[in-house]
């Protein structure tokens, strides 16, 4: 990594950082391709064609709010339905607000002609492999697209595996693909590793998430749990 | 499904595309428009390691001792290789072996 200062700044948007960024996401390609079969399997069973399910993983590119919508899809789709699905997504996407916050730091000074679509290919896998990035030294936007970009092929072409083989392949979780994406975020986590004071926010964060769980069910956890841990984590560090 | 309605189903699918979008780009631009103190600033430095803690909590109090297992296993060989190929293969293989065990 190239020092960063005023005078010689690291070069941005180049094609390295973009490499490197599509070639960090491999270890989580398995999980994706997991999670494709369980959103491919739900989709055939309500009569998606193949085609249908990639346009819909292509453009709405969100896997967890596309099962549940997929899991409640209407009928007849009415302007209701419509916009009730709509707001569904919204609020299984509520995480991405405080993701998308996080990145200010980094990307405010970027020109929002090339960050604002580049958000638009923000997922959790690509934001968590960027702030390592980031604390490792790294400093070039590039990482993030490159690590997007990757992601969205990924996501895509699992739909295919995904609609074929739901079925036959049955229960993903026999091969503990199930898993690979708790097991993924949990390598990041120990590279995130800066000693025990910080890592109290993620133990607020966890325990926040799992009464969450229980009290509301759904997908609040995640929002619960982040917002709880990003708090304590921000209050622990003051008292120094 | 397009066959039948297909302005509904492009409809449905731009909704929904939308809405993700705004929650992806959302937090982006509104948290441009404040000046970022210290404490926000931290707040944000500690987001990554909460929304896996947040994520993966829940999973190993439902999952039972193969995901405990998986993420036992993923940590010793992230910090025994820095790798995470190595991680994610440790924590899927002792996981499916304890599943294949019956644990």
């Amino acid at each position: 990594m190239t020092a960063n200062s005023p005078s010689n700044p690291a070069p941005r948007w180049t094609f390295d950082a973009f490499r490197l960024g599509a070639l960090a996401t491999l270890p989580m390609m398995p999980g994706l391709f997991a999670f494709g079969i369980a959103v491919g399997t739900v989709a055939a069973r309500k009569g998606f064609t193949l085609f249908e399910t990639m346009a819909m993983s292509g453009t709405v590119y969100a896997g967890m709010a596309q099962i549940i919508v997929l899991e409640a899809w209407p009928e007849r789709l009415t302007t209701a339905a419509i916009v009730g699905a709509a707001l569904v997504t919204g609020m299984v996407c509520m995480r991405f607000l405080l993701i998308g916050a996080s990145l200010r730091p980094w990307l405010g000074h970027e020109s929002p002609a090339r960050v604002y679509p580049m958000l638009y290919l923000l997922t959790e896998t690509n934001w968590l492999l960027s702030m390592r990035y980031r604390a490792d030294g790294g400093s070039d936007p590039a990482f993030l697209l490159g690590s997007g970009v990757m992601v969205w092929i990924g996501w895509v072409a699992a739909a295919v595996p995904g609609y074929w083989l739901g079925a036959s392949i049955g229960d993903p979780s026999r091969f503990a693909l199930d898993l690979v994406m708790p097991v993924f975020f949990t390598a990041m986590l120990v590279s995130l590793w800066r000693g025990y004071r910080r890592a109290l926010g993620w133990l607020v964060g966890g325990a926040a998430a799992v009464v969450a769980y229980y009290l509301f069910g759904g997908w609040w956890y995640v929002l619960v749990g982040a917002l709880a841990g990003s708090i304590a984590g921000g209050l622990v560090d003051d008292r120094k | 499904m397009i066959e039948n309605d297909p302005l509904g189903f492009i409809a449905i699918l731009a909704a929904m595309t939308l809405s993700v979008f705004v929650m992806r780009a959302g937090g982006f631009w509104l948290i441009g428009h404040f000046t970022l103190g210290p404490r926000v600033h931290r707040m944000l430095d500690a987001l990554p390691g909460a929304v896996i803690a947040a994520t993966v909590a829940p999973i190993l109090i439902t999952g039972g001792l193969s995901a405990w297992l998986a993420v036992g296993a993923a940590t010793g060989a992230m910090i025994a290789t820095r790798n995470d190929f190595a991680a994610v293969l440790a924590g899927v293989a002792a996981a499916a072996l304890a599943r294949a065990a019956g644990l």
